[in-house]
């Protein structure tokens, strides 16, 4: 879904749980759009892998979510919430290193431990609002130009 | 706007504006127009997919017919290793050489002996350290192109060491003025393509201001000249110099597996090598140091304007390879990398490209950004009222391509025949009420009930 809010412009996406080798579409088309828009490319890919990272979470962790990305000439805000089991202690999934996804997970390859700080990384702001056992909200914001 | 010189064209006689190139193009580069095919000029890297996917042979190469040399007192043909598949398992590399200087040439300066200077080239760069990684190489031009118009992200990583094509001829070229005399001009170095890409980069090159490769004559225009030299079975010339490491640059991997690293990555096709530099761009290779990226399927040995199938060309190779070893002892083969390696190391710098390559920015919808965002608003909602099937009877090769192509004002919603077939019902329904409600002066049928 998209639409036009004041001056700027709102995208909408599904995130759909369980199929972890699909998490990246929603990102993946914010990077287009984003291109299409004239964004400098350094900020796409901080954009794009900022919200990779975060999509990526919402499958591995929540079963899916939903992404509300809003993009105007100052800054480009990325939401992603879901309806997970939440973020117990917020200060230690910011450490590199630590995960708790599933041993499943980690066999492919996936759970690092690097997609908390990796968001934090590539963002100017990062905002996480989240409540065990009701769900998490995290918002990105990078500034253009 | 820059003009953009292109090799791939088309011959409209032969185009039935098809939907086949449209829809295999790296860069969404092409679309119908007025029943035949358009390519957009800023959008073509010269891949060359299109010559090899239409049925109607109606994409072509433009390169230099083989009398060009005729103009020259000296003429020098430079043979790419994929040259060396191309022909049955019978002749030799040195047959192969020989044949070249009956149909015309006075020298053959073999393109894998430029290779092998440009690998130790390499070695020194990668030595130094200091570079983006992972290194992307810069010998397949239309790879180049494509990173220039959809990964500018990567323009950074790309290796700027100059083509073994254009080491090949530069000291061709030096060698015949210092040896024989000839003046520049008279000299005139020609390289046998296997591609479309390669004779852009010397019309349009990249790497330097001015290409040392005078023309471009393909692999299919000399094929038969070579057919009937190799006839010739008295004739013979020592022509060969380059070893199995230049040799193998025409196969995937070969580029790499002569660096000495292991950490590398060979990708061959361009649908391929885009889902590779995506990976890169989400820096999810970060541990690789070199990527050795070709366009075609097989490397060159695959381009569009080779005679010999891939595969066959491989298994050929192999033979002239192991020729080659044979041929030279292991002291030799030492021996002639020093020679190589200390040429190479006094000259590095000569080896550096002095040109640059610029992202080319075809995407962007507007240059001012609230436009761009008004646009974008009205390409997501056209790209919902569309089938979404990619049909390409619009003459674009998607819904989505369509949509820009709408908002960009090249295109009608109505180009789309699900959409003009929806009008048209939609009008037959008006016209069906219309006839349901005829004037009282002419509604004969309900005459008893009539008021």
């Amino acid at each position: 879904m998209c639409f036009l809010d004041n001056e700027s412009l709102v995208l909408c996406y599904e995130i759909p749980g369980g199929d972890f080798t699909r998490a990246g579409e929603a990102s993946s088309n914010v990077k287009r759009t984003l291109t299409q828009l004239g964004v400098r490319s350094d900020i796409v890919k901080r954009a794009s892998i900022a919200m990779y990272e975060a999509e990526l979470n919402a499958v591995i962790h929540a079963n899916g979510g939903i992404a509300r990305v809003e993009i105007d000439s100052k800054r480009i805000t990325i939401n992603i919430r879901d309806s997970g089991p939440g973020i117990a202690d917020v200060e230690l999934a910011m450490k590199e290193g630590y995960t708790t996804a599933p041993d499943a997970i980690r066999e492919m390859g996936f759970g690092a431990g690097m997609g908390l700080p990796n968001m934090k990384k590539y963002s100017d702001r990062l905002i996480i609002d989240t409540e065990v056992g009701k769900g998490t909200s995290v918002t990105i914001e990078i500034d253009i130009k | 706007m820059q003009n953009y010189f292109h090799s791939v064209t088309l011959s409209e006689d032969d185009c039935k504006g098809c939907t086949n190139c449209i829809k295999r193009c790296p860069t969404e580069a092409i679309r119908v127009r007025k029943s035949k095919a358009r390519i957009i000029k800023e959008r073509c890297i010269d891949c060359g997919e299109c010559i090899r996917v239409c049925p109607y042979h109606a994409k072509k190469a433009i390169t230099d017919p083989l009398d060009i040399i005729n103009k020259y007192k000296y003429k020098i043909a430079l043979p790419p290793p994929a040259f060396y598949g191309q022909f049955t398992l019978n002749y030799s590399r040195r047959k192969i050489l020989t044949a070249l200087k009956l149909i015309g040439f006075d020298e053959v300066f073999e393109v894998a002996l430029g290779a092998e200077l440009v690998t130790e080239a390499t070695k020194i760069f990668m030595k130094k350290g200091g570079y983006k990684k992972p290194v992307i190489s810069s010998a397949c031009p239309a790879v180049v192109r494509l990173i220039q118009v959809r990964f500018p992200d990567l323009i950074d990583n790309v290796l700027r060491i100059r083509s073994p094509m254009e080491v090949a001829a530069q000291i061709a070229k030096e060698r015949a003025q210092k040896l024989y005399g000839f003046k520049k001009e008279e000299i005139c170095t020609v390289f046998i393509t296997p591609c479309a890409a390669k004779v852009t980069s010397i019309k349009a090159p990249y790497e330097k201001k001015e290409s040392s490769v005078d023309g471009a004559v393909s692999i299919k225009d000399v094929y038969l000249k070579m057919i009937e030299a190799l006839k010739d079975e008295k004739t013979f010339e020592n022509l060969e110099h380059a070893g199995t490491k230049g040799i193998r640059w025409a196969i995937p991997g070969g580029e790499s597996s002569a660096l000495d690293i292991a950490n590398y990555i060979a990708v061959d096709g361009i649908h391929n090598v885009i889902k590779i530099f995506e990976e890169i761009e989400n820096e999810r290779l970060t541990n690789v140091e070199f990527v050795e990226a070709l366009a075609c399927t097989g490397g060159c040995l695959g381009g569009p304007l080779t005679v010999q199938n891939p595969y066959l060309s491989r298994r050929i190779l192999k033979d002239i390879m192991n020729a080659a070893d044979k041929k030279i002892s292991a002291e030799n083969i030492s021996e002639n990398i020093s020679i190589i390696n200390n040429m190479v190391k006094k000259d590095y710098d000569d080896y550096l490209w002095t040109g640059n390559i610029e992202h080319r920015p075809i995407m962007k919808l507007d240059d001012d950004f609230r436009i761009a965002i008004k646009k974008m608003e009205a390409l997501e909602k056209l790209y919902q009222q569309l089938p979404g099937l990619d049909c390409g009877a619009c003459g674009a090769p998607s819904c989505r391509a369509l949509a820009e192509d709408i908002v960009r004002g090249n295109a009608n919603e109505t180009d789309c025949i699900f959409k003009l077939r929806e009008r048209v019902r939609d009008l037959a329904m008006q016209m069906a009420e219309l006839e349901a409600k005829m004037p009282p002066v002419l509604d004969k049928d309900s005459g008893k009930n009539s008021k």
